[in-house]
């Protein structure tokens, strides 16, 4: 394995606290206390190990990054190691003089996220009243730092309607990108799916908003679309393939493939509290579990497709199957195929649920 | 891709949260995004290092050109070509 390219991207989950409670949260659903957190030292030796291994852009997330009282100082040192640094936030927790601190400590770009743009629809989900206007004075803290910014949007059945006005919003905002990723469904988000899962027709007209709002703005706004998994042909690589590009460390000091590679059971995971992350990378039991086509069982291996899309997601395909290694029921190809097109309709044509929400030791 | 018509007057420069790196693990230059990395090749990175809102893509094809001894009008076709894909990418503004 010593040919093994080194990863591009790492995921810093610092911390699993936020005052925000998404019911499609990516955290794993038993999450980490404050007391568990890997403290400053370790994460800026973790930042300088990873810059050493060839990863070139850091992404601080969570949780809520900014509910760590030394974000400024992480950010600082992950600018002074060469790191392109991405803050991954929800801005309620960051005033003017503070994100004004990060830009001064080299911060790159801010990710905001928005639960809706409509106020109401933002308080449900969120489960927290008032947090859109919160959020939109944030993002003009950002802009006035002269720092670049992602207006990040997740739809769901209950905003999928909302779509032409999350673009407006990041045309108002001065944003130079805007990601609309659908919800994909495993985690909170699978325990929520009834409640979340859109119509296959609301999808279309989605899909067909983004397209032409993508051509008419190149050169002003950058539009990223994440389709929703489920009615989908064919599945999206991993993570650009299980152990490729990305590293995730938790905010106790694990590292994992994937956010979600924890419910995956059998898998032996690290700690950077006691190996460096080159070793991890490259020896690391859980990383080399699913690397490459070897581990893949039919119809993945030896189809033409499996360095394209390395099979799909391995979370998933537990999930739906009860065997990581299959093939992840999104291919049509999977055996399972009928059954989550089938689940998938089940899911959006159910009367919604209500949410069940994502806390801390709830 | 679609151009973007630029005039050789306009002065570019990388847009916000764009940065160019040296990425010593692959031994190239590189241009950081939001979510996005561009492997550069060696022209790519001279002509983006120029790109600071100040020179004038005349100014950045003339300097080029007499650095390598090449044809202006040449250079300065193939350095609009590089640009108006940036720009159409959301690179460089
Ligand atoms: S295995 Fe699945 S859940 Fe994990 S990162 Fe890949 S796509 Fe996501
Ligand atoms: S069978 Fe496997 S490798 Fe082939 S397209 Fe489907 S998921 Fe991808």
């Amino acid at each position: 394995m010593s040919t093994l390219p080194p990863p591009m991207g790492l995921l810093a989950e610092l911390t699993h606290r936020c005052p925000l409670q998404c019911p499609y949260c990516s955290n794993p659903l038993e999450l980490k206390r404050a007391s568990e957190e890997l403290d400053t030292a370790s994460w800026q030796r973790v930042f300088g190990e990873a810059a050493r291994l060839g990863i070139l852009q850091l992404h601080l997330s969570g949780g809520e990054p900014a509910a760590r009282a030394d974000l400024e100082t992480l950010v600082a040192s992950a600018s002074a190691a060469g790191l392109y640094t991405n803050l991954i936030t929800s801005g309620l927790m960051l005033d003017e003089s503070r994100i004004r601190a990060l830009a001064a400590a080299g911060l790159d770009h801010v990710q905001l996220s928005f639960q809706d743009v409509d106020a109401t629809g933002a308080d449900h989900v969120s489960g927290l009243k008032g947090s859109l206007a919160r959020k939109l004075a944030f993002a003009g803290h950002v802009r006035d730092a002269g720092l670049a910014l992602t207006v990040n949007a997740v739809v769901h059945r209950q905003n999928i309607a909302r779509v032409p006005q999350i673009i407006a919003l990041a045309l108002a905002l001065e944003a130079g990108r805007l990601e609309i990723a659908h919800v994909q469904y495993y985690g909170w988000a699978f325990a929520n799916r009834d409640a979340l899962l859109p119509a296959r027709a609301e999808v279309d007209e989605a899909t067909a908003i983004v397209t032409a709002a993508r051509e008419q703005l190149k050169g002003r706004l950058v539009i990223d679309y994440v389709t929703p998994d489920w009615y989908g042909a064919r599945p999206k690589p991993c993570m650009g393939g299980w152990g490729r590009q990305v590293m995730v460390v938790t905010p106790n000091g694990e590292v994992w493939p994937c956010h979600a590679a924890s419910t995956i059971p059998g898998l032996i995971f690290d700690n950077v509290r006691a190996k460096p992350l080159a070793e991890i990378w490259q020896h690391n039991h859980a990383f080399n579990a699913f690397r490459g086509t070897q581990w893949m069982t039919e119809p993945c291996q030896g189809c033409e497709h499996a360095e394209r899309d390395w099979g799909g997601c391995r979370c998933q395909a537990l999930a739906l199957t009860g065997n990581a290694a299959a093939t992840d029921p999104v291919c049509e190809l999977s055996p399972a195929h009928g059954a989550l097109a089938e689940m998938a309709r089940d899911a959006a044509t159910a009367s919604p649920p209500p949410f069940r929400y994502r806390r801390i030791g709830g | 891709m679609t151009g973007f018509a630029l005039s050789p007057d306009h002065r570019p420069r990388l847009k916000r949260g764009v940065k160019l790196a040296r990425d010593a693990a692959r031994n190239t230059d590189i241009l950081n995004a939001p979510e996005r990395i561009v492997v550069l090749d060696e022209i790519a990175a001279e002509i983006l290092k120029s790109c600071d809102g100040n020179n004038s893509i005349a100014m950045i094809a003339a300097s080029l050109a007499a650095a390598h001894a090449e044809d202006e009008a040449v250079v300065c076709a193939d350095v609009m070509e590089l640009l108006s894909d940036l720009v159409a990418q959301g690179f460089v503004e």
